[in-house]
């Protein structure tokens, strides 16, 4: 196929992305409205609410600040791994997909002890309904991305990616760096702007 | 007029690439097949059936409101009747027929082999039907959506509708947003990578302005309806409280949600028809389109203005007049681009010499009765007088006339203009005349009298009325006008089926029309064009007779005739950056939708074990579609 490019006279870009690429990247952008959304129904609910928002009061930050901080690592371990086969480091790729699985791992587990901690359901009120509901839907989000990359660590494990030819991952880390992204937003709205108010 | 004769592949070559891209017959070819020509058809066919359903559910109510006091139907039934044909018309008929153009003339128009994800394509396609037949297979039990397509809460929570019906309406949409999502992807992507070489941004036809900013549109409008739809479903099968003003919840919140879509999607399902017509008028008028940029520009300004309107859908919810003055603002904003495209239309005509066939004859009529949807739209743009005619007839008139005018008209005459491209036939003239006429007399005759109805006081969604209201003539009327456009709709079909069958040949070029897809045999051979072309200009088939001095190059260049490949060009310029291996036939599509399928109905019945079933078939799928194939491995190694 490169014989085939050079014959016809292929321009050579510096920044060609795949349509895979561009199609993970309408994927992020579509999401991202999906939660924008989910943000504004939570807004929206929170300056029409008559009583007290949220009713139990602010939610307590002691398992979620180190939660958040943890799913920031694990975009940082994503980033080593994705760099390092970047430049053909393939170890380096497996040990940093091993990591980042690990870390996502905990992150939920950590939120499901959030989950059994919290003196309220989702049918309890109107705001425990779009706490859960929202956190959930990144949960889910959470879920997928580790899903994506367990795949591509057994892919890894097969050696499928080699310098040049890796993406798959590439497009899987810029899912799980949306996700981690998408987390600082819930975050500061459901967790952190409660405390403002 | 002279045109430049289509270069024809020589024998070999057809052979050599007919190997590489037919589908191959019998039963794995039909559920397997990623040829976005057929998919194209099958959603246009597919389509034109949901609008034959939706227009039945609408004969029905129209016979039971041809006079007071009639009871052939229930009032019960009537709900059913009309939350059908609203959803039916609006998510499954004209959406999706305008992506039956777009599949089928995407990568025609821009000179490439296939869409940039051709299994996605039939997945949006698979997913399409399903969804419909989900959403229909609620008839069965008797228990259709009742709510009105817009599904205002809190009547549409479980306290009022305790039935499957809101729960289909729902789910059905939820699956429907799948198809939508995929297909808005693989339109824009396509667009931006798979354009032949010279065809640079400025050189797409219009239809595809339209139908990329539609696609833009659904990316963004569509997670609302998801998001509304989410907590329907969860209010009524949880009991959540989104919806619920005595638990913190609000029932406005519903249609904030519901019309921050709903008005993006007013656009979504008219911008590529405006497409048709851009393209297709100046065909009939012998000239380019007049105001090109300026119609390119004003349909990308048409979406991003449809997300800032959405209030004036909510003008009697009791919203504080500020809102109210900035959304009536913004509505009156918008009529300034489709001003824009109709001065252009109205030009292009008057400097041209039209050709009257059928196919201009509805775009004359589109723009007509564009311009009577448009100022009943201006009139309702308007907060005060919106109060006094919101929930009446009058509206009912206006969104038919925008979305019948608009949408309908337009797709006829997109039809009428590629229906012997896409079978090497022509469509019947003398019927045609016929098939527009009776549309467009019955459907003014019909439509016009409901603005009148409307300002009676006449409300819709009333399964029946008293007499001595006054409105017993006007709704006479509106009834043997809708019957007279029925027919025409069927007289439509009848061309279609008749024409496919012994209408006259074609040729590659039968209007002389200036764009690509002309350049090819009608029917395109499966691989579309046997040279990639060079394009130099907007009007690749028309160069000689304009002399811009522009040159596109169409028999000579890359054949691509050794594996399944088509080119892969730069966002803007269209240079050539890759040649891109394309997938082969899978059944990955279908059967990834039949599993989601399960999960739906799982979620309706409430079958944790049909939805996990689904699911997990859903997951093992995905995987096994995105995992590489043996070859490509070894291509990289």
């Amino acid at each position: 196929m490169t014989t085939a490019t050079a014959q016809l006279g292929r321009l050579e870009h510096t920044m060609v992305r795949s349509p895979g690429f561009w199609g993970m990247m309408l994927l992020i952008a579509t999401e991202a409205a999906l939660f924008a959304y989910l943000l504004f129904s939570y807004f929206y609910l929170a300056s029409m609410a008559t009583s007290p928002w949220p009713p139990d009061g602010p939610p307590k930050l002691d398992l979620v600040l180190p939660n958040t901080g943890l799913l920031l690592l694990s975009s940082g371990s994503m980033y080593w791994a994705e760099s390092g086969i970047r430049s053909g480091r393939t170890a380096r790729l497996r040990v940093g997909l091993l990591i980042t699985l690990v870390l996502g791992a905990i992150f939920l587990t950590i939120q499901g002890i959030e989950y059994s901690k919290k003196t309220f359901s989702p049918t309890t009120h109107a705001y425990g309904s779009l706490f859960f509901t929202i956190t959930g839907f990144h949960g889910a989000h959470v879920f997928a991305g580790l899903l994506m990359i367990a795949v591509i660590t057994v892919r890894a494990f097969l050696g499928h990616f080699r310098q040049g030819a890796h993406e798959a991952v590439t497009n899987v880390s810029w899912y799980w760096h949306f996700v981690d992204l998408v987390w600082l937003c819930v975050f500061t709205s459901l967790y952190l702007s409660p405390h403002f108010g | 007029m002279a045109t430049v004769a289509p270069p024809l592949p020589t024998a070999a070559q057809d052979q050599r690439l007919r190997r590489i891209w037919e589908t191959k017959p019998g039963l794995f070819g039909f559920f397997g097949t990623v040829d976005h020509k057929k998919i194209g058809k099958r959603y246009l066919v597919t389509s034109l059936v949901f609008l034959l359903l939706g227009g039945a559910e609408a004969a029905v109510m129209r016979l039971q409101l041809a006079h007071s006091n009639q009871h052939l139907v229930t009032p019960e039934q009537y709900n059913q009747l009309f939350t059908m044909h609203g959803v039916t018309m609006i998510f499954w008929y004209a959406a999706p027929v305008l992506s039956g153009f777009s599949n089928f003339l995407w990568p025609l128009l821009i000179g490439s082999r296939d869409m940039a994800f051709p299994r996605l394509n039939a997945y949006s396609y698979w997913t399409f039907l399903l969804s419909g037949l989900f959403l229909y297979s609620s008839v069965l039990v008797g228990q259709s959506p009742d709510g009105g397509w817009f599904a205002y809460v809190p009547l549409t929570g479980s306290a009022f509708s305790p039935g499957l019906n809101l729960d289909f309406y729902a789910l059905a949409l939820l699956f429907l947003t799948i198809s939508a999502t995929v297909g808005a992807i693989n339109f824009i992507v396509t667009l931006f990578k798979l354009r032949a070489p010279g065809m640079s941004i400025n050189r797409i036809p219009i239809f595809m302005w339209g139908t990329l900013t539609n696609s833009f549109s659904i990316l963004f409008a569509l997670p609302a309806l998801s998001v509304a739809c989410v907590m329907l479903y969860l209010d009524r099968r949880f009991g959540t409280h989104f919806f619920d003003a005595a638990a913190g919840g609000h029932p406005l919140l519903w249609q904030h949600l519901f019309w921050i879509f709903g008005h993006p999607w007013v656009y979504i399902v008219v911008l590529p028809a405006m497409g048709i017509v851009s393209d297709a008028l100046p065909t009939f008028c012998r000239r380019p389109l007049v105001g090109y940029t300026a119609v390119a520009l004003a349909t990308v300004t048409t979406g991003i203005l449809g997300f800032g309107v959405w209030v004036h859908h909510m003008f009697a919810t009791g919203l504080p007049p500020l809102a109210l003055s900035f959304f009536s603002a913004a509505s009156f904003a918008i009529t300034i681009p489709s001003a824009i495209a109709v001065f252009a239309w109205i030009a292009t005509i008057w400097t041209g010499r039209p050709v009257i066939r059928t196919s201009f004859l509805f775009m004359a009529g589109f723009i007509v009765l564009f311009v009577i949807g448009g100022v009943s739209g201006v009139a309702t743009a308007a907060a005060s007088f919106d109060q006094q005619l919101t929930d009446t007839y009058f509206v009912v008139a206006h969104l038919h006339y925008v979305l019948i005018g608009i949408n309908l008209f337009g797709v006829a005459a997109g039809v009428y203009y590629w229906f012997p491209k896409m079978t090497g036939r022509m469509l019947d003239e003398r019927l045609g005349r016929w098939n527009f006429w009776t549309m467009f007399l019955g459907f003014n005759l019909g439509f016009f009298p409901m603005h009148i109805s409307g300002l009676l006081g006449m409300p819709r969604r009333v399964y029946t009325y008293p007499a001595g209201l006054g409105w017993d003539t006007v709704n006479l009327i509106t009834t043997v006008g809708a019957f007279l456009f029925a027919v025409g709709v069927l007289l439509l079909i009848a061309n279609l089926v008749r024409s496919r069958l012994t209408g006259a040949a074609a040729g590659p070029n039968p209007w002389d029309g200036p764009t690509l897809e002309w350049a090819i045999s009608s029917p395109p051979p499966p691989y579309n064009f046997a040279v990639i072309p060079t394009v130099g200009s907007r009007h690749p088939l028309w160069e000689d007779r304009l002399k811009e001095g522009a040159r596109t190059v169409l028999a000579e260049g890359p054949t691509l005739d050794q594996e399944k490949t088509t080119l892969e060009t730069s966002p803007l310029d269209a240079v050539l950056t890759d040649v891109l291996r394309m997938p082969e036939d899978s059944l990955y599509p279908v059967l990834h939708a039949v599993g989601l399928t399960a999960v739906f109905y799982g979620l309706l019945i409430r079958s944790t074990a049909l939805s996990l079933v689904g699911g997990i078939l859903v997951l093992a799928l995905t995987i096994g579609w995105l995992w590489p194939a043996r070859r490509e491995l070894e291509a990289e190694s």
